[in-house]
C-alpha cells in the first residue's frame, strides 16, 4: 500500500520561492540484511523520485539502498503559474506511486 | 564480618529513588535538534502515515454489516481527545487494567463483531496512533481508580526488580542513569510521552509494549508475551510516573 505525505503550500505569489515536502511509506530493503537463517532478503528499494510543475520537471533525485525507509525530501522551487505539481516514485518490484497536488498563484 | 557485610551490602535489591517530579523531562529533550525537528512538523514526521491510515480506518466497517468505529464514537478528534493520556484503564469485565491496544480489540471482538488486530499490526499501530494523536498536548493522567493500584504496586515492583543475565532493574538506568550514556545512546528517564512512536532504529511505527519487549531482551532477559499483564502493568507504572506532563504522540524518537 503506497501512501505519502505532501506539504505544498496551497497559494503563492508569483516569483516567490516556496518548500515543498514529500514523504512516502515505502520498507526501502537494501538488499544486504540477511534472515536468522542467512538467507539474503531481496532488495525492495524506491530508485527515482521526480516532481513535476505544469509538465516541467524541477526536482529529481535518484535513491539508494543507504537511504532509510519512509524516504523524506523538502525543496525549493519558484512559484511561476498555478497549475499541478506531480510526484512520482519509482522503484524496484515494479513499484510506482503517483500524487499530484495543486498549487495557486497570485 | 566486614566480607560478609559487603557481600551482604551487594545482595541487597536494587533500591533507587524515582525520578523527582521537578526533574523530568521527556526524552524529547535529550534527543538531537535534528530529530526533534521530525517531530515538531507533521509533514516530515513519518508517524503521520500510520495516523493517515488509521484515519481511514476509523471511518471503514470491518464488514458490511458492522459499525465502523466512527458510527459509535463519532469524529474522534473530539470523543478521543485525552483517552491515550488516561490509559491504561481498569476494565470491569476483564477485572484488571487494559492498555488502549487492547481497548481497541475489545471494541472489535464485542461491538464490531471482527477478528482483533494482532500486536504490532499494521492495522492496530495506524488506529491506536490515530486515537493517541487526539491526545498531543493533554497531560497525562495519574490513573487514580483504586481497583488499579495493585497492578500500579506489580508495575513498579517490577520496575525495580534486577532480571536477566545481567542482572540488570529497568530502574538501574532509568532512575540511577539517566542521562549518561549506554553505547551511543542517551539513557530516558522510562516516561512514555509519545507512544505509538516512530523509532528511527526501527524504521517504523512501535508500541510500548514492544519497546518494553526490547529493553527486557536487551538485559537478556526472556521478554512477556505480547498482551501479557506483566507489561500492562509496567505501561500503567511508566505512564504513572509520566503523570501531568504532555501527551507528544506520535512522538519520533532515536
Amino acid at each position: 500500500m503506497a501512501s505519502a505525505l505532501i506539504n505544498v503550500p496551497s497559494s503563492a505569489r508569483r516569483g516567490e520561492i516556496i518548500q515543498i515536502k514529500a514523504l512516502i511509506s515505502h520498507v526501502m530493503e537494501t538488499g544486504y540484511r540477511r534472515t536468522s537463517l542467512g538467507a539474503v532478503i531481496a532488495r525492495d528499494i524506491l530508485r527515482l523520485f521526480v516532481c513535476s510543475y505544469n509538465g516541467q520537471e524541477v526536482f529529481r533525485a535518484q535513491i539508494h539502498p543507504a537511504i532509510a525507509a519512509n524516504p523524506y525530501f523538502a525543496f525549493n522551487t519558484i512559484a511561476t503559474e498555478s497549475g499541478t505539481l506531480v510526484f512520482t516514485w519509482t522503484g524496484d518490484n515494479g513499484f510506482s506511486a503517483t500524487e499530484s497536488v495543486a498549487i495557486k498563484v497570485e | 564480618m566486614r566480607l560478609a557485610g559487603l557481600l551482604f551490602a551487594l545482595a541487597l535489591p536494587a533500591i533507587a529513588a524515582e525520578v523527582p517530579l521537578s526533574e523530568r523531562r521527556s526524552g524529547y529533550d535529550l534527543m538531537r535538534p535534528e530529530t526533534r525537528a521530525m517531530q515538531d512538523d507533521d509533514a516530515a514526521n513519518p508517524a503521520m502515515l500510520w495516523v493517515m491510515e488509521g484515519a481511514t480506518l476509523w471511518n471503514a466497517k470491518p464488514d458490511a454489516g458492522s459499525r465502523a468505529c466512527a458510527d459509535c464514537h463519532g469524529d474522534a478528534r473530539v470523543s478521543m481527545r485525552g483517552v491515550t493520556a488516561r490509559y491504561p484503564a481498569f476494565d470491569a469485565a476483564a477485572g484488571h487494567p487494559i492498555d488502549v491496544e487492547q481497548r481497541i480489540n475489545l471494541c472489535r471482538t464485542t461491538q464490531q463483531h471482527a477478528p482483533g488486530f494482532a500486536f504490532e499490526s499494521r492495522q492496530l499501530l495506524a488506529i491506536s496512533a490515530y486515537v493517541a494523536r487526539q491526545s498531543r498536548g493533554v497531560p497525562i493522567e495519574a490513573n487514580g481508580d483504586p481497583r488499579s493500584q495493585p497492578f500500579l504496586a506489580a508495575g513498579r515492583e517490577q520496575f525495580q526488580r534486577r532480571r536477566g543475565q545481567l542482572d540488570l532493574a529497568c530502574s538501574q538506568c532509568h532512575d540511577d542513569n539517566w542521562g549518561r550514556h549506554l553505547g551511543g545512546a542517551v539513557i530516558p528517564q522510562a516516561l512514555p510521552t509519545g507512544y505509538p512512536i516512530y523509532r528511527l532504529e526501527w524504521q517504523a511505527l512501535g508500541s510500548l509494549q514492544r519497546r518494553l519487549r526490547g529493553c527486557i531482551s536487551g538485559v537478556r532477559s526472556e521478554p512477556y508475551d505480547y498482551g501479557a499483564q506483566e507489561l500492562v502493568n509496567l505501561e500503567l507504572y511508566l505512564m504513572w510516573r509520566a503523570r501531568g506532563m504532555m501527551v507528544e504522540s506520535p512522538a519520533v524518537r532515536p
